[in-house]
């Protein structure tokens, strides 16, 4: 868009602001821009959020890239990939090392499926 | 290695030992412990901090008793050589210079690299952020901090398609401070939008949980404008959005800091455009920081220009506020900047900074005129940006619709601004809503997050994470065998073994100096001839680096830098034997017991007095503080006049200061003066001694002399060489 500088015309609703008033509607409309995008932020997660979340729970970037990269394949990022990690070594009665280097290895996926599959049907 | 020596390099092979087992226990970001009216030396600072235990002062600090102020904020210096074991030596000298806050920037591509980076590659145009390079280096800081007494905060980028798991890894190996900004990563990364943004609430969240700060990347609109400071509605519009946004994602204001450059630099009247953004900035967000950036915009190759540059952003500083006081070495116009040009960027801050101490305390700004009205138009013109974002439908679609980076000065819009859209850039469509479920048991994490037992803290679910357990984390050495810091190691080993020196400036023995010429010839001709002597000198790849007219006929003046194919091995040196300093006592002791007479001048046609009388003037530490008798005849005095006093006189000692050195008159008169004592029969029993800023003890030797000073010389070294002169005559 191409636009002259209207500058003197478009200030007229800010003219009789006191400084002070200028800066609190400058925050106002701040609070607009962000509020519906910490919104967004809140309900969605990323592929780089989930294997924040696995190295936060002592897996290795090398440990955690193949277990991401299956539950997006699968579509199960959603439910949050130390979610699925905590699931498969509750359902395996096994630790939570051992459940997320046997997903890294590309196992244990159809087990947590038709878990989440029975528990959606129930 | 426990702790470090003054006079012994660092030893990085030693830092990268045993590094699995090392757990820095430093968290988050420290400020200097500001000092009102602290007295150094003879004066009274109003804007200092705690002196460092050991530092390396200006050079003119020799005449102030060598003090050492340093300024109330925190100083950044930016690293960057590709190669973190050369960057930590780097890190040492800044430190010592008073750097306390160093940046080590990313390699190029990083910031699209859909996740971590393990082992230590070399880089270009900075290092590869991995958790090895950021241990190695947070371990030699933790060494370095110690020696110089002053925490330092280690700061790398929170960026690109990785950001939550970069933040993470910055939390976990102890990292201060990082850039954070989603705009950063959409327009000038291209990152998909929405990706950014979900991604950067989770890295802010876990950036807070330690304490880290943040600095926005607002700053780079700068850089990208046309005329930067046309950009300066929408920059306060970026820092809004960015600092809000943190705020919510639950960073506390005081861990936000806003990078904010002078747009402007001369020729243009800079301050007063500089300013009025720089105050309109801190007026809009009082209780948040302020990361004081110097302008890179308009830097060329010139480092004496770009040197006047940031004095004057530094002035803004101190004619505003500043809590992080960046900055930008002189060369970065030239190259990847240079080691020692860390330290002259430094420098130059700290030199400013301390010398513009207590400027609020005189001078005031006026308000109530021009600067006050821009003030004001700016903050209207950001609250106008900000009410047409809202107005198109929210940031994603302003974005799309080239809001961003116009240079045109809002709401003028010249319709070259940076539009990026909402189904594209890296990583669009990866991000997933999260469902009813879903849960991450682990502290710090922003978002819904439905855990499905009833715990005290998130990461009880799995015994603890690594935020709360350091010893949960992985370690991972190398992944590649050729490339890595081993290997770059081992190749100089040879070299290092033998004790053989070259010259540097990025890499340990890389070779390359810089040598000055002016060529009496245009531009075009110069450049090429510099080249042209460089290969006839033997060194290699030469290369200009900078080039400037004096006059378009009369000459230009050349820097060149080029590699010095060979090594020098110290071992092979013959270096004159610094002369041991007698003890005050022993002096005046010696001149009680059998009194001593001196004569001096300054020989020639020359009219410089102050060194000789800084020699001889009991006030200045002078030999007359020592009981010698002086005589003082003057300036431009005549060998003759000087010869014939000293035998009238009956002294000990001539002392002739010469100073010019035009067609080899210092040499002349020495020669001169040493000839007309042997004529007249005087010179065996008569010490003579020399001084001048371009003589040394060598050349005043040579020239039939006793001695001879150059710079830097006080009344002791004098007083103690003529005492055991005399002894030796006696």
């Amino acid at each position: 868009m191409q636009r002259p500088d209207d500058f003197s015309e478009r200030r007229k609703h800010l003219a009789h602001f006191t400084d002070e008033q200028l800066l609190a509607h400058f925050w106002q409309l701040t609070c607009q821009v962000v509020d519906p995008l910490i919104d967004l932020a809140k309900k969605h997660t990323s592929p780089s959020i989930e294997r924040s979340v696995l190295l936060r729970m002592g897996f290795s970037s090398l440990e955690a890239q193949p277990i991401v990269k299956i539950g997006v394949e699968r579509g199960l990022l959603g439910k949050g990939l130390g979610h699925l990690v905590w699931r498969l070594a509750q359902l395996k009665n096994i630790e939570i090392r051992e459940a997320g280097l046997l997903l890294a290895g590309g196992n244990g996926w159809d087990e947590l499926e038709s878990y989440f599959a029975a528990k959606g049907g129930a | 290695m426990e702790k470090l020596e003054k006079n012994i390099k660092i030893d990085i092979e030693e830092i990268l030992q045993d590094l699995e087992k090392y757990h820095t226990k430093k968290r988050g970001w420290i400020w200097r412990k500001k000092i009102p009216n602290q007295k150094i030396g003879p004066f009274i600072y109003k804007q200092t901090s705690q002196s460092l235990t050991e530092s390396q002062p200006l050079p003119a600090a020799k005449y102030f008793g060598n003090i050492d102020p340093q300024p109330d904020c925190i100083m950044t210096t930016e690293i960057a050589s590709g190669r973190f074991e050369d960057d930590i030596r780097r890190m040492r000298m800044a430190a010592w210079h008073g750097a306390d806050h160093i940046m080590v920037i990313r390699t190029a591509g990083q910031s699209h690299f859909d996740g971590l980076i393990e082992g230590t590659p070399e880089g270009v145009g900075g290092v590869p952020i991995t958790r090895k390079q950021l241990r190695a280096t947070r371990k030699a800081l933790d060494l370095i901090e110690e020696e110089v007494g002053r925490p330092i905060n280690f700061h790398s980028y929170v960026s690109g398609v990785a950001g939550p798991e970069v933040a993470v890894l910055l939390a976990e190996e102890g990292v201060n401070g990082a850039h954070q900004d989603p705009q950063y990563n959409v327009l000038y990364r291209n990152v998909n939008m929405y990706r950014s943004f979900v991604d950067a609430a989770v890295a802010k969240k876990v950036m807070a949980s330690v304490g880290m700060a943040q600095i926005d990347g607002a700053h780079n609109a700068n850089a990208t404008a046309r005329e930067a400071w046309k950009v300066t509605p929408e920059l306060m519009v970026q820092h809004a959005i960015n600092s809000l946004y943190s705020v919510r994602a639950g960073m506390p204001k005081e861990s936000i800091c806003l990078s904010t450059v002078p747009p402007t630099a001369t020729p243009a009247p800079c301050l007063s455009l500089d300013l009025p953004y720089a105050v309109a900035l801190r007026r809009a967000f009082a209780g948040y920081k302020f990361r004081a950036q110097m302008n890179t915009k308009y830097m060329e190759s010139c480092t004496r220009e770009v040197t006047v540059t940031h004095v004057l952003n530094s002035l803004i500083s101190r004619l505003t506020s500043a809590d992080i006081q960046s900055t930008i070495t002189p060369d970065e116009g030239r190259n990847v900047p240079w080691h020692y040009n860390n330290v002259h960027g430094t420098n130059t801050a700290k030199q400013a900074l301390i010398g513009l101490d207590g400027l609020q305390e005189m001078v005031e700004l006026k308000m109530d005129g021009p600067l006050g009205e821009k003030v004001r138009e700016i903050t209207e013109r950001a609250c106008l940006f900000m009410e047409e974002i809202i107005s198109a439908g929210g940031y994603f679609q302003a974005v799309e619709q080239g809001f961003f980076v116009d240079s045109g000065y809002y709401p003028e819009r010249n319709g070259d601004g940076i539009a990026r859209q909402q189904e594209g850039g890296v990583g669009v469509n990866t991000i997933v809503e999260r469902e009813d479920d879903y849960f991450a048991p682990v502290c710090h994490h922003f978002g819904y997050n439905k855990l499905p037992l009833d715990v005290e803290k998130e990461c009880d679910l799995i015994d603890g994470c690594t935020l709360c357990d350091p010893k949960k984390i992985i370690w991972i050495d190398e992944l590649d065998e050729n490339d890595n810091v081993h290997k770059r190691l081992a190749e100089k080993s040879a070299e290092k073994a033998q004790g053989l020196l070259r010259p540097e400036v990025q890499w340990a023995g890389d070779g390359y100096f810089v040598m000055t010429l002016f060529l009496p010839a245009p531009l075009r001709i110069a450049e090429f001839a510099a080249l042209e002597m460089v290969k006839k000198m033997g060194l290699e790849d030469g290369e200009v680096i900078h080039k400037q007219a004096m006059q378009p006929a009369e000459g230009t003046l050349v820097e060149v830098k080029a590699r010095m194919p060979f090594a020098i091995d110290p071992k092979t040196l013959i270096i004159p034997e610094e002369q041991p300093l007698m003890s005050a006592e022993e002096i005046r002791e010696d001149i009680t017991v059998k009194k001593m007479k001196i004569v001096a001048a300054t020989v020639g046609e020359d009219e410089h007095s102050v060194g000789l009388r800084e020699i001889i003037d009991i006030k200045h530490g002078g030999i007359e503080g020592f009981g010698v008798q002086c005589h003082y005849l003057g300036t431009s005095v005549s060998i003759e006049k000087l010869v014939d006093a000293a035998i009238e006189l009956d002294v000990d000692a001539i002392l002739a200061s010469t100073i010019i050195t035009h067609a080899d008159v210092h040499r002349i008169n020495m020669r001169r003066l040493h000839d007309l004592c042997i004529e007249k029969g005087i010179r065996e029993k008569l010490i003579l001694v020399c001084g001048g800023t371009q003589i040394t003890n060598e050349i005043a030797q040579e020239c039939g002399m006793d001695a001879g000073f150059g710079r830097g010389t006080k009344g002791i070294h004098v007083a103690s060489f003529l005492v055991k002169r005399r002894r030796e005559l006696e």
